[in-house]
């Protein structure tokens, strides 16, 4: 993974320092909090219901064990023993002290994290393909890229105060683990005609009030162009994303209302300018960042592995855990683990310091150091030899991080809601805590298969219920908590937007009706369909009806 | 109003009209409505002018005019909108603008490095404490990515005339 | 009866304050001064947002509560969840203390 030399370790150093003072101005009254709360948002910092909450970036959500470590220990030392694992692959600490936050920083520092541009209206941390690297359908590791945006993005001068916070996601794989039809841009690695590497560029996709599915500005962007061409998507925008209106301040709303085509030639006028300047990427620094992320060494392995079929065939519930959470590797006897961070019952996406360090130990032990989070909340362990698959579940199993449920129901995503977020209207964590204990069968949910369901807690979406196949977007109606039902999204490379099925379902009937929607998903399916193939071909109305007929 | 050129506290020889105040002799820095209105009679008067635009202006609706400008404000109407940071950029990279590019507005110590970065070479401060806190706001970073239109080399220049190591 | 009472964040902390009747900043609901009369309300709101108190608090608004039973109740669920803590931890926050009223519903 990338390391920082002299410059990297100065900059974000000199960021703590920078911070600090702001910090000491604040308490010292010489700041106030409207022009304290760009600069504490820029640096991570938001102020929720009950404290502060701090969020860290992992970048493209690739951690070291050394830094996984870490956060355990400012989970411990600073906060309540626990982080929480986003959907934007970063983790976010719930009870920080505004004092103590520039000393977290520090610790951070000392192994290569932040949390610059981890809020604000700036460009976020970049994400990417949680498999990237280890996927057998990749054309290249996506990560270089994220890590030359991540670079180019720190602290730019010119888009650090844009209309709107700005989200940019990459892929290397065909099948899209990053959503990048619902960032604001989506880069799609891809080979032209010539069989050259570059990326289709995709603008204004985004979630959020508005949800818009991203469309292509660019088939074939070659790599050395990558930042000039972002620089001129960037600009543009910049000057003319509405700033009269928060909800249509995104840029998918500027692509929409000049239309991809005016939009397209503004950029290309643009980057006509800027092409050939110093953003132009010299191949000599691609392939230094290239260095970075080459392949483990891995041994030389048959993908037979006898004593893992040994294992999946004498244990059964070892054999449950392989089916979900692991996956193909590219590299022969190696696999993919998916660490589940939805036990039965539980907020999805937390985990307790101890969890941390035991997670970093077994990444030691059996997957080079390295450690993803996943845009789902989960985690993941990219390169596990077959063979040490079984003493890895062994492992997992015993800190609670074994549940074989990846794709299944229980694995949702859910934002904070109301239980931390200022901004929230409801609920949502205790949602999904509770569809997860009513299918807490895992048969039951390993018949029902793959299925997404995403939950936000108001309409801004960081749930991502646009994109679940069941979708549900907490409301607030006369001071009552209400859940507002989708179906139908997808988030991968058939992205779509769900479909509202009808009137919204109580704090104590949402549970029902997602069952409700099960039931009649598995009486319609026929072999072989998943959730979202079986609702494209009967629609809205079996499930209406089975959900509204009593009423 | 304080005003911020090259690090210190400067003289102001500028005033900057309100579209209803009368002309005064001496250098005036007016709106682009009133550019577009009394280009003629400003242009005889034969003093500096300077141009000021609002945030929702760019200044390429006066490329072809710039020259006649020894100073262009970009407004700031609050912290928050950044769009003058992309003016200040096309002023400087693309016009090749060679006057003063001057910050006017919510101008505050936090966006010093920023602007300077994009090209902003005059700053217009409410807070006096703003001219002392000047040093340490535009040095406070000294590492930059990306190439901006001040005279700083980004990392990824200096990584490349780094000697390579053996 | 429906009446208001003035909260915050703490600016060391974040955490959740009310304004009491010795004109403090408090932790316990309960302590809470209770605000009959919108000139009051208006009254205690200003004070609350000089540059002296915002080196104690941030971001100072005024909540209904009910008190009809003598005893003060949140009226809205965020504030009985900013009262109490997150719903699914009850060992955070201040129901982790005690000391806060019970989440209706």
């Amino acid at each position: 993974m990338y390391r920082y030399d002299e410059f990297d370790h100065t900059l974000v150093s000199e960021r703590v320092h920078q911070f600090r003072d702001q910090v000491e101005r604040r308490l010292a009254g010489e700041l106030t909090e409207d022009q304290f709360k760009p600069l504490r948002l820029m640096n991570g910092l938001y102020l929720q219901l009950h404290a502060y909450m701090l969020r860290v970036a992992v970048p493209y959500g690739t951690l070291s064990s050394t830094q996984m470590r870490k956060l355990a220990f400012v989970a411990r030392r600073y906060d309540k023993g626990y982080g929480h694992f986003t959907t934007r692959q970063n983790i976010q600490f719930n009870w920080p002290k505004l004092e103590e936050t520039p000393d977290i920083l520090a610790e951070l520092a000392e192994v290569e994290m932040h949390a610059i541009q981890t809020s604000g209206n700036c460009i976020r941390n970049t994400t990417s393909d949680q498999f990237a690297g280890a996927a057998a359908d990749e054309i290249e590791d996506p990560r270089v890229y994220c890590e030359i945006i991540r670079q180019w993005s720190t602290l730019h001068p010119e888009f650090t105060f844009l209309p709107r916070k700005f989200k940019i996601a990459v892929t290397g794989a065909d099948h899209d683990r990053a959503a990048v039809r619902v960032h604001d841009i989506g880069l799609q690695m891809c080979r032209n005609e010539a069989g050259e590497v570059g990326f289709e560029v995709i603008v204004g996709g985004g979630l959020g009030r508005t949800p818009v599915i991203g469309q292509t500005i660019r088939e074939f962007l070659p790599k050395q162009h990558l930042l000039s061409y972002l620089e001129a998507i960037l600009r543009v925008y910049n000057q003319l994303g509405r700033r009269d209106n928060l909800y249509k301040a995104r840029i998918k709303i500027l692509v929409r209302s000049e239309g991809i085509e005016s939009f397209s030639r503004m950029v290309e006028e643009e980057w006509s300018h800027i092409k050939d300047s110093a953003l132009q990427l010299p191949l000599d620094e691609i392939a230094r960042i290239e260095n970075y992320f080459a392949a483990p060494r891995y041994e030389h392995l048959d993908d037979n592995v006898r004593e893992f079929e040994v294992k999946r065939f004498e244990d059964r519930e070892f054999a449950s855990w392989v089916r979900t959470n692991v996956t193909a590797h590219k590299q022969p006897g190696y696999a993919v683990a998916t660490i589940s961070l939805k036990p039965v019952g539980k907020p999805p996406g937390d985990a307790s310091a101890w969890q941390m360090d035991a997670v970093a130990d077994l990444a030691e032990s059996y997957s080079f150091s390295e450690i993803r989070v996943t845009h789902e909340q989960n985690l993941v362990l990219a390169h596990v030899k077959k063979a040490d698959l079984y003493a890895l579940w062994l492992g997992l199993r015993d800190l609670e991080l074994a549940t074989p449920n990846a794709g299944l129901l229980s694995d949702m995503i859910a934002c904070p809601g109301l239980d931390y977020c200022n901004l929230a209207n409801a609920r949502s964590i205790p949602v999904a805590q509770r569809i997860s204990e009513r299918f807490s069968d895992l048969e039951r949910q390993h018949d029902i298969g793959a299925l997404k369901i995403k939950i936000s807690g108001c309409i801004n979406a960081c749930g991502h219920h646009h994109v679940g196949h069941i979708g549900l977007l907490g409301v607030d109606k006369k001071g009552e908590e209400f859940y507002q039902i989708t179906l139908g999204g997808s988030a991968d490379e058939n992205t779509a937007i769900g479909k509202i099925v009808g009137p919204a379902f109580s704090y104590d009937d949402v549970v029902g009706a997602v069952e409700d929607i099960v039931d009649t998903y598995l009486e319609y399916r026929t072999d072989g369909e998943e959730f979202n193939d079986t609702y494209r071909r009967v629609g809205l109305a079996p499930f209406k009806e089975k959900l509204y007929a009593a009423h | 109003m304080p005003l911020i050129k090259e690090g210190v506290l400067a003289e102001d020889n500028w005033q900057s009209l309100a579209d209803e105040d009368n002309l005064v002799d001496g250098p005036i820095v007016v709106s682009l409505e009133r550019w577009q209105e009394e280009r003629e009679s400003l242009l005889a008067r034969n003093t500096p002018l300077g141009l000021r635009l609002r945030s929702d202006q760019s200044p390429a609706l006066v490329v072809d005019d710039l020259e006649r400008f020894s100073v262009v404000a970009l407004e700031f109407p609050k912290f928050a909108d950044g769009r003058a940071y992309s003016y200040a950029r096309l002023l400087r990279d693309r016009y090749g603008f060679k006057g003063e590019v001057r910050a006017v507005g919510h101008v505050f110590r936090d966006q010093f490095l920023l602007m300077q970065r994009c090209g902003f070479d005059a700053f217009e401060v409410a807070d006096p404490a703003a001219v002392e806190a000047w040093e340490q706001a535009v040095s406070e970073i000294s590492v930059t990515y990306q190439p901006g239109a001040d005279a700083r080399r980004p990392a990824l220049a200096l990584r490349r005339s780094r000697p390579a190591v053996a | 009866m429906t009446v208001q009472i003035l909260t915050a964040n703490r600016l060391g902390d974040g955490a959740v304050v009310y304004r009491s009747q010795a004109g403090e900043w408090t932790a316990r609901l309960g302590e809470s001064r209770v605000l009959a009369t919108a000139e009051d309300a208006a009254r205690i709101l200003a004070e609350a947002e000089t540059p002296a108190a915002a080196l104690e608090v941030v971001g100072p608004y005024l909540m209904p509560v009910d008190n009809a039973a003598g005893e003060i109740r949140p009226v809205e669920m965020r504030e009985f969840i900013r009262a109490k803590g997150p719903s699914n931890r009850t060992d955070l926050g201040y129901q982790a203390e005690n000391n806060s009223p019970s989440l209706v519903g």
